[in-house]
């Protein structure tokens, strides 16, 4: 096992050089003066013409490509991604700030369509071709085709402004103390308009491989056996079937992470998404490129700790 | 007489893509997907011919008027007409759902190939540029290109098209590497059939069903996604009609709350077109699954 995770780490580390090259790349597409990008324009304006000559050759603006590519990278392991134009907090600041609200987002939409999307696809299996099915499986077409911002704009207008249940946007009431109840309800919108794509997935998903593994012997051999077909479908078929799901819902956190740039900005929620779409608004590209590599390396790390809670799952997968 | 019977039989021989067609036109989702989605492509084309109005003419005297007789979907904030605009959106939102896929389709069947045929080296560059770009959040990339070209039509194509590359070429690789070993590419090959002939001819039919069916299902996410940046103001700029900027006024309560015509339409248009190309995306997996070939 350790030999396995050592494997995948190893695997992992020209993936990640990779990532920052990306990165790195598009710091040279952003227009503008790199040097701003490192200092901010405020600090810029109060140095004279030999310390900012000073400031480039220290920082290594005036290297060849690869020179100024591991300076960057250097500086950024250590979390040092330079200032936003206009200055005060540094880029790393901004992007610890605003990462939590994101993350609690994230998390909620996850288990929220995780928690809607399976059952959808188990009952879609089980009653495979009924009108159950066919009902289910609209729904789930549905639920992938519908534009999140239509979907956000349509539950604003029906919860918000007509029934007045749900708030329209924020993190938590302006002016009242932090309640987790406050939180909770400002939360249940966004999360649940940005869990429906991937609650659509998840059914599609559970259900083919529900399918899949119903046709395999050892379920046929648990139903000789003369187990209650409840214990062979929970026990024997579904947590066969579930196993690539960890995969895959790895991958999707990219995905569920370009999703919370609308649903942040249509809610006015504090976190990454919103904070780069302000930051595209205003050219802000050093704070872009933070959000890029923090998510990039975000979503690298969680595919590694699937590969190995996979391989904890099934043991078939350390002897291939 | 003999003839009859002849040209009889030839005609219901039963050739796989016979077999694909019936596959398909079994499926009701799909042939209903098929047809709103001919419609809306009709209602497209011959948009200029269908209007009512002019999409761009600006009425002020028709200030945000609700549906009537003469305006069906009523007149946005510059008075000009919701319908007009709306058939007129449906050519550049399916365009670029068209165009972008298209761009990085063909960029997965080159990588995908040389990957699959040439293996070692090539095949392990690209494969970890896969990797890398799978990785990469492509809506924060997109968003980020698209800020730097400056919002665009073409740039909104060109920035999906350059990100959507590695899971089809993932996908074409796979196919080709398993192809290779199949028996009757080894059957083709000991016939002594020159190598571009098997490549053509038995390889790449393989890998192009699969291909389309990906594809299908890319121009649904493609316009979903270009209905997004536009509807954030990063995709196609005004005064050009698309589905996603006619929607991006509603972010002010006061729209959404008491001018739904603006923004209810192209809503519904955006999910209808992509619903139906996802079912019609189901149809074509089902239609051309391999394994479903013999039976149906």
């Amino acid at each position: 096992m350790t030999k396995y995770i050592i494997q995948r780490v190893i695997v992992s580390i020209p993936i990640f050089f990779g990532i920052t090259m990306i990165v790195f790349a598009l710091y040279a597409l952003a227009p503008g003066d790199p040097l701003a990008m490192l200092l901010g324009e405020r600090a810029m304006l109060e140095m004279t013409a030999e310390e900012l000559e000073a400031a480039r050759e220290s920082l290594g603006l005036n290297d060849p490509w690869w020179g100024r590519y591991i300076s960057w990278l250097s500086r950024a392991i250590r979390g040092d991604l330079g200032y936003p134009l206009t200055g005060g907090y540094t880029v790393m600041e901004l992007l610890q700030q605003r990462i939590g609200p994101t993350l609690l987002l994230m998390a909620t939409a996850f288990a929220v369509s995780l928690l809607a999307g399976v059952p959808m696809g188990i009952v879609m299996a089980l009653k495979q071709y009924s009108w159950i099915d066919y009902l289910v499986t609209v729904l789930a077409f549905a639920q992938l085709s519908i534009p999140s911002f239509f979907l956000a704009l349509g539950a604003m207008y029906v919860f918000s402004l007509k029934l007045d249940i749900f708030p329209t946007s924020g993190l938590q009431t302006i002016g009242e103390p932090f309640s987790l109840w406050d939180r909770i309800h400002h939360l249940i919108m966004p999360s649940f308009i940005l869990a429906a794509y991937f609650a659509g997935v998840w059914a599609r998903y559970t259900r083919s491989s529900m399918l899949e593994t119903m046709h395999l012997e050892f379920v046929t051999t648990a139903r000789a056996k003369g187990l209650r077909e409840r214990v062979v479908v929970v026990r024997h078929a579904l947590r066969n079937a579930l196993l690539p799901m960890i995969t895959v819902a790895s991958l999707s956190l990219g995905q569920l992470l370009g999703g919370s740039i609308i649903i942040e900005t249509i809610f006015q929620w504090p976190g990454l998404g919103m904070l780069g779409w302000q930051a595209t608004l205003n050219r802000e590209y050093p704070i872009l490129m933070g959000i890029i590599l923090i998510a990039s390396t975000m979503v690298l790390a969680s595919n590694l700790l699937a590969d190995i809670l996979y391989a904890v799952a099934d043991p078939r997968i350390r002897y291939d | 007489m003999a003839n009859d019977l002849q040209a009889e039989q030839q005609l219901f021989v039963d050739t796989p893509a016979r077999r694909a067609v019936r596959r398909f036109s079994r499926h009701r989702l799909a042939m209903l997907g098929l047809g709103v989605l001919l419609i809306m492509v009709l209602l497209a084309v011959f948009a200029p011919a269908v209007a009512p109005h002019s999409p761009t003419k600006q009425e002020l005297s028709l200030y945000r008027k609700p549906p009537t007789q003469t305006h069906w979907l009523g007149t946005d904030s510059l008075g000009r007409d919701v319908f007009s605009r709306l058939i007129h959106a449906g050519r550049v939102s399916l365009s670029v759902g068209l165009v972008a896929v298209g761009i990085y389709e063909t960029i997965a069947i080159l990588l995908g190939a040389i990957a699959g045929y040439y293996g070692s080296k090539l095949d392990w560059i690209i494969m970890r540029a896969v990797d890398v770009v799978m990785t990469i959040p492509t809506m924060i990339v997109i968003i980020f290109l698209v800020s730097i070209l400056g919002p665009s039509m073409y740039n909104s194509m060109l920035a999906i098209g350059i990100m959507g590359w590695p899971e089809p070429t993932r996908l074409v690789r796979g196919q080709i590497l398993s192809l290779r070993e199949m028996d009757y590419v080894t059957a083709a090959r000991s016939l002594g059939l020159p190598t571009h002939r098997i490549i053509l001819r038995h390889v790449l039919p393989g890998v192009v069903a699969p291909l389309v069916v990906h594809a299908t299902f890319g121009v649904a996410g493609a316009i979903l996604l270009e209905a997004g940046l536009s509807f954030l103001g990063l995709g196609v700029p005004p005064p050009t009609a698309s589905w996603g900027n006619m929607m991006s006024s509603a972010q002010t309560l006061n729209i959404l709350e008491r001018v739904p015509w603006l923004w209810v339409p192209p809503g519904i248009a955006i999910m209808l077109s992509v619903l139906s190309i996802n079912f019609i995306g189901d149809g074509l997996r089902d239609a051309l699954d391999p394994r479903g070939m013999e039976t149906g």
